[in-house]
């Protein structure tokens, strides 16, 4: 196939079409908006809709009804957006409604700067909205894995029934690079059994029924379990990692998205000097891939970078929880769209090189 | 013998959730019934409020979703979007509908989405126990208002005039479910909202005043008597607008 020369947000928004997406819904906030304003043309051509909404609160309830009748369903944003969403989110991973929640980060926190930055780590791992759930986290760090992913969270979304986000951060949505676009899939409207129908309609299991709320408290504990049983099921079964020469790697840095391209540039040049550094590079953030971490040596790895394009360091606290202490670690990050040089973080290697991690 | 008066089929059997008195099994019924005269029990969703309006789901024997607070006419903007085959119906109350989801009611209105809204409006936030509302008469009582709703707590909100300034509704009347012949009315309302939609024809909005004896802190007999005195005089029952025989 051929390759085609795209912008992050056009082509995650063509991958998101090719991959069943038939309904969107969103606001405009940047550094997302190619994704809706491509998509007000795109879907109406392969007979999907696209609705503009009047807020991002209107537009995951838009996405919440579309995945209701079984519609494959995709909403974007950025940051302010995916907080004003999150009590969505938190229905969507309760009842459970597949969805695609694109993420196109910007630098925070408050209504922050417009450029891209990774400054929602915690709120896509930890916390996306109230009452305790997980989400399904990929992060893409180039545009052709940006393609693949969505395309493979909507696969995702409807295998588990559960809404599935994919954090990109404005760099990866906002660069051009030649990408493969993957086949268009013909996909059905499919109405999948919602756990509330016999709780809500038990005269009438045909029902189609859908409610957080379930009187019953038995059942609604039930219910938690059944949510806490998938959480887990995922956690075993999707969690993605790339180890980028790992082998003989004395030094580590840890970092996905945009800050593990610019991390590879840095690998790159310290190998060239002779310095042994790897890369630990989440391609999910959640579930986080606390075992390559876990089964470093400690003879044998001497000091942990945690880069991110973001200040304070967000991702630094899972590091360590697969590092176990064992480990020195240190963190830099550049924030409010800031992004650093491969130079300026093979200095920081250096500093540390030099002087803590003797 | 025949048989006139009987429960609808769209009915689930099982008692409504609702306290006594209270008219929101009134509408429930008037919806059940139509569902029932339009033979569409099994092509129906019933997009449901949070609040007392929610118990709905104890009612309904038809497809529902309890929406998010505020969110019903957007989640039915979703499902009616994707599924324009099937007859997608919103109810909301009034705390619901004027305060928390008035970005969403405005603007489903105003793209003049292919939908039926019923809104079922007591002056009130019942489930949580008797808050003031946008729709609280001037001078009403409520657990946030406990002397009387005053001007700084604004004024009552009408939302057949607010929704009657937008150019896509294209059907938008006020009733009442006080008497007999008032509740007749408000069925005939509801069944051309219902035509409305099932010939393409677009939104409908219909208001429904109602009660609310726990919280209003009176019998049901007299909380009729207050929706007459006070209630209906706030809120004037009528066709605000009518083209369904223009579109």
């Amino acid at each position: 196939m051929s390759k085609l020369f795209l912008k992050g947000n056009e082509a995650v928004a063509e991958a998101a079409v090719r991959g069943g997406c038939r309904f969107f819904a969103g606001y405009p906030i940047t550094p997302q908006n190619e994704i809706p304003e491509y998509l007000s043309k795109r879907l109406p051509e392969v007979g999907g809709a696209f609705v503009q909404g009047e807020s991002e609160l209107a537009s995951i309830n838009m996405v919440i009804g579309a995945s209701y009748i079984g519609t494959r369903a995709m909403t974007s944003s950025s940051g302010p957006g995916l907080s004003l969403m999150s009590e969505g989110l938190s229905t969507m991973a309760a009842t459970p409604f597949p969805a695609v929640i694109l993420n196109v980060m910007r630098g925070g926190p408050g209504t922050g700067a417009i450029q891209g930055a990774q400054m929602d780590y915690l709120q896509a791992t930890k916390a996306p909205g109230h009452g305790g759930f997980r989400l399904l986290a990929y992060a893409p760090s180039t545009i052709q894995e940006a393609v693949d992913l969505v395309y493979l969270a909507f696969d995702k979304a409807w295998e588990y029934k559960a809404p599935t986000l994919v954090l990109m951060d404005g760099c990866i949505g906002s660069l051009m690079e030649p990408v493969e676009l993957p086949p268009m899939k013909e996909v059905q409207r499919e109405e999948y059994p919602l756990y509330t129908s016999p709780h809500l309609n038990p005269g009438n299991p045909k029902r189609r029924c859908s409610a957080t709320m379930i009187t019953n408290e038995r059942d609604h504990e039930d219910w938690n379990r059944v949510q806490a049983a998938r959480y887990a099921t995922i956690e075993k079964n999707e969690l993605r990692v790339e180890e980028y020469m790992m082998d003989d790697a004395e030094y580590v840095i840890v970092a996905y998205g945009t800050s593990a391209r610019v991390a590879k540039s840095t690998i790159r040049q310290l190998r060239d000097k002779g310095i042994k550094v790897g890369l630990i590079r989440p391609i999910t953030v959640w579930p986080f891939p606390y075992e390559s971490l876990r089964k470093l040596d400690e003879t044998k790895v001497k000091g942990i970078l945690c880069l991110e394009l973001s200040i304070p360091a967000l991702m630094v606290e899972d590091v360590d929880r697969g590092v176990q202490g064992r480990i020195p670690i240190a963190t830099y990050g550049r924030a409010a769209g800031i992004v650093f040089s491969s130079e300026e973080v093979e200095e920081q290697m250096m500093l540390h090189i030099e002087q803590d991690w003797k | 013998m025949e048989k006139i008066y009987k429960r609808p089929e769209a009915m689930q059997k099982r008692p409504t959730g609702y306290c006594p008195g209270c008219l929101h099994g009134v509408a429930n019924k008037i919806i059940c019934g139509l569902i029932d005269e339009f033979g569409i029990v099994d092509n129906t969703v019933a997009v449901q409020p949070i609040g007392c309006g929610a118990l709905m789901c104890w009612t309904t024997d038809t497809d529902q979703i309890i929406s998010l607070h505020g969110r019903a006419p957007a989640t039915a903007t979703g499902i009616k979007r994707s599924a324009p085959e099937k007859f997608v119906l919103v109810y909301q109350g009034d705390g619901d509908l004027a305060s928390i989801g008035l970005a969403e009611i405005m603007h489903c209105a105003n793209r003049g989405e292919n939908l039926t809204v019923v809104f079922v409006n007591n002056s009130i936030f019942g489930m949580t126990g008797g808050q003031m509302a946008p729709t609280t008469l001037m001078g009403q009582k409520a657990t946030t208002a406990k002397d009387g709703r005053t001007p700084l707590q604004g004024y009552p909100m009408h939302m057949c005039e607010i929704i009657n300034q937008l150019t896509a509704p294209v059907y938008i009347e006020r009733c009442a479910l006080d008497s007999p012949a008032h509740v007749l009315a408000a069925e005939k309302a509801i069944r051309k909202g219902f035509k409305n939609q099932l010939e393409n024809k677009g939104f409908s909005f219909i208001e429904l005043l109602s009660n609310c004896p726990t919280n209003w802190g009176m019998s049901p007999v007299k909380s009729l008597e207050f929706m007459r005195n006070e209630t209906m005089k706030e809120f004037p029952l009528g066709v605000f607008r009518d083209r369904s025989e223009e579109v």
